[in-house]
């Protein structure tokens, strides 16, 4: 009776602290958002979006920044995208014997969860060290190879769920191997591949770390890739660490409007393509 | 004739369209492990000015003077594991908690959005995670809580060592428990995947016989999936090590060695965010590279045994079905 009762206690002890635990995460998530709301949204105005990033004690806003961004995480995930989607249909589709793709899944996986920071400097010192000048492409090639992973990951297992009988179809008619490929399972998987690219792109979108030495900033609109240039994330970290009372309202509007983009972004892509893909 | 001709050569065509594809697919998954040689070499390259000119003591050594072109990595390396190490004690148990309730306690219909929730804690971005702790976060662990832990760790001889100091807010303690916010979604979301590959007759069989549901955790469920569950551990080390933006605003910066986990320290990852850009002379430039390579290093055997185990996991379930 008596350990009938302690093995009752613990189990009900246990399980209230599950979802003590439970709490707790959806605490951060619930306070971290709000936090983002009230300072932000106070913060917005139409000058956010209209005004260039301006010195402390003016007024200004992001618009320079929020251009730079979309810039350069398009021009990343444009390079990025094709060789994380040949990369991946090797992996799936030859992958089966030899060394090369094993090896190659095992550093992907590796790499996908790497600090961004050591791509910044990779891409330092291979671009921004030989060019001699910080530029938007630089700070694209760093994005760039944080969705290479991403997506590869992506189209490997998105191509794995395609039925191998579609495959031998294709096949039996006579199809060769790159157009069964190319015209079959590939088309088959497109949904899956896009939820890939979208992730990856919400995955880079608030990407500060590689930013830092290779687009650096600019305080000025600058269509240029080929020169620093702006670009929210490290714009907010510039402006949150100044003592500047108007530039932290700045760093505050864009937190929010990273952080909802990017929120907004992975909800969608989950409710839209509903993946089985997990990404860790 | 010409007809059976014309086929041939289409077939030789088509057979050299998908060899050209296949090498070119190969190319590119080539490029892939090329990448990670490439990003060692030129760290390696990078940091050899620093290498020649330190040597191991840069290991030994907690100096960290441009000024005097003098450089050690203990300071740095100190914060990384601390941090880290912090992290880790916030972030197993509950992440354990909430892999637990997702897999044998929610209601079906809250399990997804509940999934989705927890997942999305993943999705903030590092900088906003050091933005909220540096002016929201701090200056209520500065009030409240370490006032607290100062008054009642404090005197302990030992471990109180690590709880001394002004309650500043910003420091170790405070980039600690937000790396373990940050690691929670990767190791809850691993730890909820291996708890559902558990066979459901294994389980039933352990309540059959009378098991509550803790019981059934913690003697089947867990013992089944270790494994994956270490290799969840060690994906979210991985994080937590090279995790930059949120530490370089919490930490404070300082490089001065403290053992309290109260005083401003600094990261490997922190210290290349502030002082890379700022960074004079080869020498310099390259000590901080040599830190970069160092955490890569460490990042790199963590997530490889985290890979290790968790296909054990899956080769040994494979074997099974």
């Amino acid at each position: 009776m008596n350990l009938y009762r302690k093995r009752r206690l613990i189990n009900g002890l246990n399980l209230t602290l599950s979802m003590v635990a439970m709490a707790f995460g959806l605490f951060w998530l619930g306070w971290i958002l709000w936090t983002l709301i009230d300072k932000g949204l106070t913060s917005i105005s139409l000058d956010v979006f209209t005004k260039m990033t301006p010195a402390p004690g003016s007024s200004g806003g992001l618009l320079n920044a929020m251009a730079g961004s979309i810039a350069m995480t398009l021009a990343g995930v444009v390079i990025g995208t094709p060789v994380g989607v040949l990369a991946g249909t090797y992996l799936a589709e030859y992958g089966q014997k030899g060394w090369l793709a094993p090896a190659t899944r095992f550093i992907n996986d590796i790499l996908l969860s790497a600090p961004s920071i050591v791509i910044g400097l990779f891409v330092y010192e291979v671009y921004v060290a030989s060019t001699h000048h910080f530029s938007g492409w630089a700070g694209a090639f760093a994005l760039a190879l944080i969705v290479i992973p991403v997506v590869v990951r992506t189209t490997e297992n998105m191509l794995k769920l395609v039925p191998n009988g579609l495959r031998e179809a294709a096949a039996a008619l006579g199809a060769p191997q790159w157009k069964v490929i190319v015209l079959v399972t590939l088309r088959a998987s497109k949904a899956g591949i896009v939820t890939g690219i979208l992730l990856a792109l919400s995955r880079i979108s608030g990407e500060t770390a590689p930013l830092l030495f290779t687009a650096l900033n600019n305080s000025f609109w600058n269509a240029n890739m080929n020169a620093p240039m702006a670009n929210l994330p490290v714009v907010i970290f510039q402006f949150a660490m100044s003592p500047y009372d108007d530039w932290h309202k700045l760093a505050w509007a864009g937190a929010l409007l990273i952080t909802f983009g990017v929120l907004g972004l992975n909800i969608l892509t989950r409710l839209v393509f509903r993946s089985k893909t997990t990404l860790h | 004739m010409t007809k059976l001709k014309t086929t041939e050569s289409r077939e030789k065509f088509q057979a050299f369209l998908d060899l050209a594809f296949k090498l070119t697919t190969r190319f590119f998954a080539f490029a892939v492990l090329a990448l990670l040689a490439g990003i060692i070499i030129e760290l390696f390259i990078g940091a050899m000015p620093s290498i020649k000119a330190f040597g191991w003591k840069f290991f030994t050594s907690t100096d960290w003077n441009p000024v005097e072109v003098k450089f050690g990595s203990v300071i740095q390396v100190y914060g990384t594991l601390v941090t880290s190490l912090i992290a880790l004690l916030i972030g197993i148990p509950v992440s354990f908690g909430i892999a637990l309730y997702l897999t044998e306690l929610s209601p079906k219909w809250l399990k997804r959005p509940l999934g989705i929730a927890i997942e999305l804690l993943a999705g903030i971005p590092s900088i906003i995670y050091g933005m909220w702790g540096l002016f929201v976060f701090a200056p209520h662990l500065a009030d409240h809580f370490q006032p607290w832990l100062i008054d009642h760790l404090g005197p302990i001889p030992g471990i109180g060592m690590l709880f001394q100091g002004a309650p500043m807010g910003i420091g170790m303690l405070t980039a600690g428990i937000i790396l373990g916010i940050m690691i929670i979604p990767f190791i809850a979301s691993v730890m909820r995947d291996v708890f559902e590959i558990v066979p459901p007759t294994l389980k039933e069989s352990a309540y059959a016989v009378g098991c509550t549901t803790w019981e059934v955790v913690w003697n089947v469920v867990l013992p089944y999936t270790k494994i994956g569950v270490v290799g969840g551990i060690m994906l979210g080390l991985g994080r937590a090590l090279g995790e930059t933006m949120a530490v370089t605003f919490v930490i404070g910066n300082a490089q001065n060695f403290s053992f309290s986990l109260l005083d401003p320290g600094s990261s490997i990852a922190s210290t290349l965010a502030n002082e890379f850009n700022e960074a004079f002379g080869d020498v310099y430039t390259s000590a901080l590279i040599e830190l970069g390579l160092i955490m890569f290093v460490i990042t790199f055997i963590v997530l490889a045994l985290s890979k290790l185990l968790l296909f054990q996991l899956g080769k040994r379930e494979g074997e099974k079905t």
